[in-house]
């Protein structure tokens, strides 16, 4: 296998695009990664495309050939293709172009993601959501996917004693986080009481412990490393790329509030890269709700599992604490535009690597982490990055 | 959905048949034709679960989707069958009532309409064991 390293990425804003289409915004970050490579299309082998629903969302599917159209490609017929592991797509487009790099078969590849959420009606989204997780025997009897998360967060908060002004800190760090973020959906700091006082949704869980319904797209392009240098200073390589599953429905799992799929993926993750969590400066984690940070932290073990709410409120994963974790603002501050949370990840890793996060930077960052889930722990892509 | 499709799980949603596996005794509700731990050794037949369980974990749904017959407030649980497996269903029960531990046991009720056939769809609930 060959080493392999991200030579360029870009990332449109996230929010609520109204005035823009699902093409305009993937074209906008492929542009900015092309140009942050300094690179021209005519180089691009491959391109892989992660995408959770464009057939409910925007009523089109073939999303691989369309991006590799509007991208200027079609002429070149590369091969482009579109993954999909519902909010996990990103992550998996991302480890798919850097196994196309590593095996030797593609040099120079373009792992994009994208979603166009806000064209549909509110509850349509929710629907399509509902699909990620098991919809013959979840959402069919009334599940959503905050009640299932909220499901999670009451067996834990059960187990481990966590207090619900704990959780709330999570969202209130990645507002924070997100508030010195240029990209960021919500760049506004909360306090506690914002997240105590919002509208319940599903108890526990209150309307500021969730992501919202986000638009956007991210793109970073992968090179062998012995070739980075021809196109950038700062080649930031990829040390670890892994991937896990798990039961797709919530009720099936060993332990309702362990992602074991996290477990099993930060673990190969960190066998690959010969590396332990002690060594990771910043990880990007999957906080679709503000539980699947507190879960995501212990699973990947930064913390003892059940410890995570005590970590969090006293400030060990804001900037400047022992780990810092979601510099980006997270899915909850970010935004949450399901297929291209994966790929915006890696951009905010470069970015802290490379020294370029501004506001939000973690001093002598050197190896990041990121971890994309699926569902509510069905597909799990785990990454970890670091300077050359 | 289109009426095949709920139509083809009748006896499991109305009669929580599900399935077992004879090499190990595995139970499976939802009902899985393949047993993951024996695979192709596994001898898979119906099971009717006798409808008593636990509830796991919980929470009270604030708002639903717009298809679901109780507009919400409503408990969506985990529930573990005596037999081993477990599954999402809703509780009917005053939601303060619901808590983790508490002994429940099927009831056949109404669960959603479907929005333009109009078509209602039925399936099981769990009401608390006094
Ligand atoms: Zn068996």
């Amino acid at each position: 296998m060959r080493d392999v390293a991200v030579i360029g990425v870009g990332c449109t804003k996230f929010g609520e695009h109204w005035e823009r289409s699902f093409r305009d915004l993937f074209v906008e970050a492929g542009a900015l990664a092309l140009e942050d490579a300094q690179l021209s299309g005519e180089k691009i082998d491959a391109m892989y495309v992660g995408n959770m629903s464009a057939g409910r969302f925007i009523e089109q599917e073939h999303i691989g050939a369309l991006i590799a159209d509007y991208a200027g490609m079609a002429t070149r017929h590369i091969p482009s293709t579109r993954v999909e592991a519902a909010c996990a797509s990103g992550g998996l487009a991302f480890r798919q172009a850097v196994i196309a790099v590593a095996s030797g078969m593609e040099d120079i590849v373009v792992a994009a993601g994208v979603e166009k959420m806000t064209d549909v009606e509110p509850g349509e989204t929710t629907d399509a959501l509902t699909g990620a997780a098991d919809r013959e025997w979840e959402g069919f009897v009334g599940a959503t996917f905050p009640g299932l998360y909220a499901m999670i967060a009451t067996d834990y908060m059960h187990k481990y004693h966590m207090t619900r002004e704990q959780l709330a800190q999570v969202a209130v760090k990645n507002h924070f986080n997100g508030a010195r973020n240029p990209i960021a959906q919500y760049q506004q700091e909360i306090t506690l009481d914002t997240v105590m006082k919002s509208t319940m949704v599903a108890e526990p869980l209150r309307l500021f412990d969730c992501s919202p319904i986000t638009d956007g797209a991210a793109a970073v392009i992968v090179a062998p490393l012995d070739r980075a240098r021809e196109f950038t200073d700062t080649p930031i390589k990829v040390l670890a790329t892994a991937q896990a599953s798990d039961t797709i429905a919530l009720h099936d799992r060993r332990d309702i509030s362990t992602l074991d799929a996290t477990v099993a993926a930060g673990q190969w993750a960190f066998k690959m890269a010969k590396l332990t969590h002690k060594d990771i400066d910043m990880v990007e984690v999957h906080d679709c709700f503000s539980i699947a940070e507190i879960c995501a932290i212990e699973d990947l073990g930064f913390c003892k599992k059940g410890t995570a709410g005590k970590f969090t409120a006293d400030g060990e994963t804001a900037l400047g604490g022992k780990i810092p974790v979601n510099t980006s603002g997270g899915l909850k501050a970010c935004g949450h535009p399901v297929g291209a949370t994966g790929i915006k990840q890696v951009f905010e890793i470069v970015q802290q690597l490379r020294g370029d996060a501004g506001r939000r930077q973690v001093d002598g960052a050197k190896i990041g982490m990121t971890h994309n889930v699926g569902g509510t722990g069905a597909t799990v892509a785990v990454h970890i990055l670091g300077r050359v | 959905m289109t009426v095949a499709r709920f139509w083809r799980k009748i006896p499991q949603r109305y009669n929580l048949i599900g399935t077992k596996c004879e090499t190990c005794g595995r139970h499976f509700f939802p009902p899985r034709t393949f047993c993951p731990d024996c695979r192709r050794t596994g001898k898979i037949v119906d099971h009717k679960f006798s409808g008593k369980g636990t509830v796991v974990t919980y929470t009270v749904i604030q708002t639903a989707p717009d298809q679901f017959i109780s507009p919400g407030p409503y408990v969506l649980a985990i529930i573990r069958l005596d037999e081993g497996p477990q599954m999402t269903t809703q509780i009917i029960c005053d939601p303060k009532e619901a808590k983790i531990g508490m002994r429940v046991k099927s009831t056949f009720r109404k669960i959603a309409t479907d929005g333009e056939s109009g078509i209602i769809h039925y399936g099981t609930k769990f009401v608390p064991v006094e």
